[in-house]
């Protein structure tokens, strides 16, 4: 820790000052990270209010660990008597989870690989080409961006009919991996509008091609930020509810998301299948958020700050 | 989110100097990058948006020919006094997915920054602000599965819990149509909270802690430090927490899918989800492209208001 005060002026000077402070500047960071009561009130209150935050998802766990009989005697705040994981099988086995789940991570990741693929071409031009009238094309992407679901879905719907890709997941697929060209490109347009324009001009100088400069220069140094933006990507797709919902009617092509929303309900009124539906649904997302949890982060301030 | 769309674009609008040969060929090179992306874009969303329009000035059951009837729609649209309502929700929605998250947002944030993690560690901190993120990162539907099993009336955990404290008090929390409203209102806040503080604290972390460590030493409550230094300093932050979630209290669907289907009666209808009915449920596709439309149009002014603000404050910063 330096005891010197630096001053950054507006115009970007700055100016260095020797203090001498009555104590150390340690000692007094050190006092302001006591420990007090009032600390520890506030610890225990915040603690509480994320323990409530989790209750519901806590509930859904150990119902689901309980026979029906069970959960009919000791009511729903009553812990298990032991780990009964025969509801959850019964539950897997009656909305055929594991389908579920592989057409929900072939839609995600191959989404997620188009929309990333297309915005990195984009942002490509925008941000590093500075194709004349980027302002407008952002705007437009952005506007875009906002306009929501429903005044597209019913088209959507025609156009899957008529192109023969209705109740087929490729349908799904090109439309939300298309989707996210919007969010992708500008985001990594503004990524790359902080380029090193050194790196850029080297290259040209040694007679690199446009595609050259993408795949060689551009491309490895933007990687980690297309990673983000995968996570991201998948994410969403993985979220996504109206569009399966309107272009995958059958059983077998229904995604997490859709098949345990339309089913749970319907099929059963058993409470303790419906907290292994709610169990089994949150469980792939919040093991994908443990794995990815920096990167995710990331990506959720990447845009908002700065 | 949206911030990065107007930081890219802020400079082009100072008049481009003429090009000189070599710079245009050099433009045409990158054009073949923009190309793909923008056609498939601009084509399926620009495509699906027209044909929209143009099915909401028709009377068409799903099936058979549709048949012009110019602006019908519209006018029994501003007649019909369910999609008032339904606006009336959305716009009360913003209260629950935007004002208080946002609020709650930054006080629980702060609280979190300037207290947990000095004090108990960032592992400490990085639970508490995982934790509470945690509802933003399963699938709405699937949180709505777990609330309406949550609050059901006579096996759910919550009237369980209240039969413990009195037996008389079993409201039925999403099936009354005077409850209904409020209760997805809470779910919303529980839901968006995680959003708000996330990025609300990476502000923070942008923030120079030098200035409310010396307003603390000056003798500086916590409260009038998280008033005067924080939540002014906050101001870009706020603004793009506060307009994304408006954005998406505008657009609710999946949460009144699962949750209510709009009821009891109208008590929870919304413009996206009464949309959606008209287009798949009652086969009123005409209507249900007229109410897309005015949603679109709603929120694409909102866009616009958005890209206005963050070109005036990334411009304003320039300028600095």
């Amino acid at each position: 820790m330096s005891e010197k005060i630096v001053e950054v002026a507006q115009d970007g000077s700055f100016i260095v000052m020797d203090e001498t402070p009555a104590k150390p500047l340690k000692a007094r960071r050190s006092e302001l990270k006591k420990k007090s009561i009032a600390a520890w009130i506030i610890f225990i209150v915040l603690l509480l209010v994320v323990v409530g935050w989790l209750f519901p998802f806590y509930m859904a766990l150990i119902n689901s660990f309980k026979t029906e009989a069970e959960f009919m005697e000791g009511g729903p705040l009553a812990l298990p008597h032991g780990i009964n994981i025969s509801n959850i099988i019964k539950f897997w086995n009656d909305v055929n989870f594991p389908l579920k789940l592989w057409n929900s991570v072939l839609v995600s990741v191959v989404s997620s690989a188009i929309g990333v693929a297309l915005s990195a071409l984009t942002a490509f031009a925008l941000g590093i080409g500075r194709i004349r009238g980027r302002f407008w094309l952002l705007a437009v992407f952005m506007v875009a961006f906002t306009i929501p679901q429903e005044a597209l879905i019913y088209p959507f719907y025609k156009i899957a009919k008529q192109v023969g890709l209705y109740d087929s997941l490729l349908s799904v697929i090109l439309v939300i991996g298309i989707m996210n060209i919007a969010f992708g490109t500008y985001m990594l347009s503004s990524v790359l509008e902080e380029f090193p324009t050194e790196l850029l001009e080297a290259a040209k100088i040694d007679g690199a091609t446009t595609w050259r400069i993408f795949t060689s220069v551009v491309f490895p140094i933007l990687r980690p930020t297309l990673f983000v933006l995968a996570t991201f990507f998948f994410i969403y797709s993985w979220n996504e509810f109206l569009l399966p919902l309107v272009l995958l009617p059958s059983n077998d092509n229904q995604t997490v998301t859709l098949g345990l929303a339309i089913t749970t309900g319907q099929w059963t009124t058993d409470p303790t299948a419906r907290a292994a539906a709610a169990l089994l649904g949150s469980l792939p997302s919040i093991i994908f958020f443990f794995i990815f949890q920096r990167t995710l982060m990331r990506g959720v301030t990447m845009g908002s700050s700065k | 989110m949206s911030a990065t769309a107007t930081r890219a674009a802020r400079s082009p609008r100072t008049k481009a100097p003429a090009l000189s040969p070599a710079q245009r060929k050099d433009q045409r090179s990158y054009l073949w990058f923009l190309l793909p992306g923008f056609i498939l874009f601009a084509g399926l969303v620009g495509t699906a948006f027209i044909w929209n329009v143009v099915l909401s000035f028709t009377r068409y059951k799903g099936v058979g020919k549709a048949q012009f009837i110019g602006f019908d729609n519209y006018v029994r649209l501003f007649q019909d006094p369910v999609f008032w309502e339904s606006f009336l929700h959305a716009i009360m929605f913003i209260g629950a997915m935007s004002i208080l998250p946002t609020f709650l947002g930054l006080f629980i944030g702060a609280m979190i920054f300037d207290y947990i993690a000095p004090r108990f560690g960032n592992g400490a901190s990085a639970f508490m602000r995982g934790g509470l993120y945690m509802p933003q990162i399963v699938p709405l539907t699937i949180t709505g599965i777990m609330w309406v099993w949550l609050l059901d009336p006579s096996t759910g955990v919550i009237n369980t819990f209240l039969k413990g404290i009195n037996p008389d008090w079993q409201p039925n929390w999403l099936g009354d149509a005077n409850l209904a409203f409020w209760s997805v209102s809470v779910i919303m806040v529980w839901v968006q909270i995680g959003y708000t503080i996330v990025i609300l604290m990476s502000g923070m972390a942008r923030l120079d802690p030098s200035l409310s460590e010396a307003a603390q030493i000056d003798g500086a409550s916590w409260f009038q430090r998280f008033r005067i230094i924080t939540v002014a300093q906050l101001g870009p932050e706020i603004g793009v927490v506060l307009l994304t979630t408006t954005v998406a209290a505008l657009k609710v669907f999946a949460p009144i899918y699962v949750m209510t289907g709009g009821g009891p009666g109208t008590a929870t209808q919304v413009p996206a989800y009464f949309s959606y009915a008209e287009f798949f449920n009652n086969h009123r596709v005409g209507y249900g492209a007229a109410i897309a439309t005015v949603l679109a149009i709603i929120l694409t002014i909102m866009a616009i208001i958005i890209l206005y603000v963050q070109t005036r404050q990334s411009e304003g910063r320039n300028k600095r």
